[in-house]
């Protein structure tokens, strides 16, 4: 029994190691004071501060975060709307699996699916209008697109564990629509309300593929811009950069964690 | 007029019909329980009152006025959920404080009866506190208030006891009675639990199956069973079965005088375990002799089983009895129920 405990252990070690090490590499070499190699020659930030100097990162950096902001706003406000309809509607329950299926497919369908998917249907948008040329708005659209079925999903687990009962209580109290849906719903919604819109703005955040799809010359993101570069040559920018889309993504989750760690032991 | 009528209600779930035809008219002022084993529809038939779930047929009205199609929110009843149904996010006073705030009571006002209710239920230390802080007990009373603040004509309950252990239980019960008759509200409480619902009640309805199938006091429901299930269902009883001729009710395990001959030829009769008396002389009427087989001491009171039957029987005034003893049994004539059903 020990000695299976010990392997277990060791195993965990290993899996670790092997999940973290290219990562930390990318950040060892992020602050290695060479171009070249792949030995260390000191410690230095000039990488970092030669990616504040770079025109076409700052843009990159501000194309992420206009589109993940936008898309996030939107998908979350839809989602919301979304997640209420589809649990407080009464629906026949025939009806339930089929909109649960709805809701899970796009989160379960490949990336690449769904982009091919946006591509065909901008397609034929630009046919009516020439507002939909591959650029910033397709790819908040295409990003709002995923991001509400996620957003939905998360909303609507915590409408679940919310129950119907505390509703009644309040119509049972005089409380008319507006009054529960202010006074009850969403502030008891909030929790799930926020950490979906959390896991929205990361995934925006890190999406490549469905960008990669939609985006045009001038709407380049951070991911794609990493992506395009690396074609190239790898640069210890290229680490700086990657570094500080992982640290902001980190912090992301841990904040993450720690509201709903919050939320649940209230 | 006054109190509540309910008139022909009808409510089915599929081919589960939940509450079937069910009439009855609940004065104003009383404190009337729902009496049922889980199940039989009494809290789709409290929901239906409250406006929360729609009848497929019938009438309801409150106080001479229809409310059939009305919808909760234009309802003048108010709802003690089972699970409470507290709001976990607000603090006690602004739970308590909802049903004003929502119809716009002014603030002063609000204050003024949240904190008069609030005394009156002894929770007037909490006001700050959330639900989640609070015992079971506490919760139960908030709930009460945040009903009662709002003066409902009509206050439903569904089983607000079940999540208190029994010794609290019985403490509340006696609390909920003498809360009623001080408030002289019309009260309707829902329960599967026949000694809560002969402690608070002024009326009892025996539900079963969706339908209401005997009303009365306590004490009629109790000492008058309509049926089998009523016999049984509130409290235990030993049913003896027979047939009734030549004035008489002959059964196996002898000959019984009634006080009133029944209405039917064969059928049962019903005597509660603590009606029966032990006698150590021949009784002049319905004396059965019988064997102890089984003793169970409770305290304050002893339960036997005797043979034959097995009979049941409890007494509180016992002298010394031993298993294998043979007694008389006393059963008068006023003491046996006769089932009429
Ligand atoms: N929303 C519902 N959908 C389907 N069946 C229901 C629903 N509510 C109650 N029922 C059924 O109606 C019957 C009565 O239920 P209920 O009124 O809750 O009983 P009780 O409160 O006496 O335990 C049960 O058979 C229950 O399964
Ligand atoms: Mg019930």
């Amino acid at each position: 029994m020990r000695k299976i405990n010990l392997l277990v252990s060791i195993t965990a070690i290993c899996t670790m190691v092997f999940l973290y090490i290219p990562l930390l590499s990318v950040a060892f070499f992020s602050v290695n004071d060479t171009k070249y190699g792949m030995v260390w020659k000191g410690f230095t930030l000039d990488w970092y501060l030669k990616l504040f100097q770079n025109e076409m990162i700052l843009h990159a950096a501000w194309n992420t975060l206009v589109l993940a902001i936008v898309s996030t706003i939107v998908s979350t406000l839809l989602g919301t709307i979304l997640a209420i309809g589809m649990d407080r509607f009464p629906w026949p329950r025939k009806m339930n699996t089929t909109l649960d299926l709805i809701l899970h497919l796009p989160v379960i369908i490949p990336d690449i699916i769904f982009a091919a998917a946006m591509v065909v249907a901008f397609g034929f948008l630009r046919a009516l209008s020439s507002m939909f040329e591959p650029g910033l708005l397709n790819m908040i659209i295409a990003h709002i697109t995923f991001q509400t079925a996620f957003v939905a999903l998360v909303v609507r687990s915590r409408l679940v564990s919310i129950g119907k009962e505390v509703e009644e209580a309040a119509r049972d109290l005089y409380a008319d629509t507006t009054y529960l849906l202010l006074k009850v719903t969403l502030p008891l919604l909030m929790p799930g309300i926020v950490a979906g819109a959390m896991l929205a703005f990361t995934l925006s955040l890190d999406d490549f593929v469905i960008s990669f799809f939609t985006a045009g010359p001038d709407s380049v993101t951070l991911p794609l811009y990493i992506y395009a570069a690396v074609r190239r040559v790898v640069t210890p920018q290229i680490h700086a950069l990657s570094t500080l889309v992982l640290m902001v993504t980190i912090i992301m989750v841990i904040c993450m964690e720690r509201f709903t760690r919050k939320v649940n032991i209230k | 007029m006054k109190g509540l009528q309910l008139r022909g209600i009808n409510k089915t779930y599929g081919n589960v019909k939940a509450v079937e035809d069910v009439s009855q008219e609940i004065h104003s002022g009383e404190f009337f329980t729902l009496l049922g084993p889980s199940g039989c529809g009494k809290t789709t038939l409290l929901r239906m009152i409250a406006g929360l779930e729609l009848q497929d047929s019938g009438t309801i009205i409150l106080e001479g006025e229809e409310i059939t199609a009305l919808p909760a929110i234009r309802r003048q009843i108010n709802t003690v959920f089972q699970s409470y149904a507290l709001f976990p996010h607000l603090n006690i006073f602004e739970n308590v404080a909802f049903g004003l705030r929502s119809r716009k009571v002014p603030g002063p006002e609000v204050d003024k009866r949240v904190k008069k209710t609030l005394e009156m239920l002894e929770l007037g230390q909490m006001t700050k506190r959330f639900p989640h802080q609070l015992s079971g007990g506490q919760n139960q009373r908030v709930a009460l208030a945040r009903a009662l603040v709002n003066e409902p004509k009509v206050l439903l309950l569904d089983e607000p006891m079940s999540a208190l252990d029994a010794k609290l239980r019985a403490q509340v019960q006696v609390e909920l009675r003498r809360l009623q008759q001080k408030l002289g509200q019309t009260f309707i409480l829902v329960t599967h639990d026949q000694d809560e619902a002969l402690v608070v009640s002024d009326r009892i309805a025996v539900m079963k199956d969706g339908k209401i199938i005997q009303f009365g006091t306590p004490v009629e429901v109790y000492e008058s069973p309509k049926n089998k299930f009523v016999a049984e269902f509130l409290g235990t009883a030993n049913l003896i079965e027979g047939t009734y001729h030549d004035g008489q009710f002959h059964t196996e395990l002898g000959i019984f005088e009634l006080e009133k001959p029944p209405s039917w030829k064969k059928g049962l009769i019903a005597i509660r375990p603590e009606w029966i008396r032990i006698s150590d002389t021949k009784p002049d009427k319905n004396g059965i002799r019988a064997t102890v087989t089984e003793m169970i001491y409770r305290g304050t009171n002893l339960d036997l089983w005797l043979s034959p039957g097995p009979i049941r029987l409890r007494t509180s005034t016992y002298k010394n009895i031993q298993i294998g003893d043979q007694v008389w049994l006393d059963m008068a004539p006023k003491e046996i129920a006769v089932l009429n059903e």
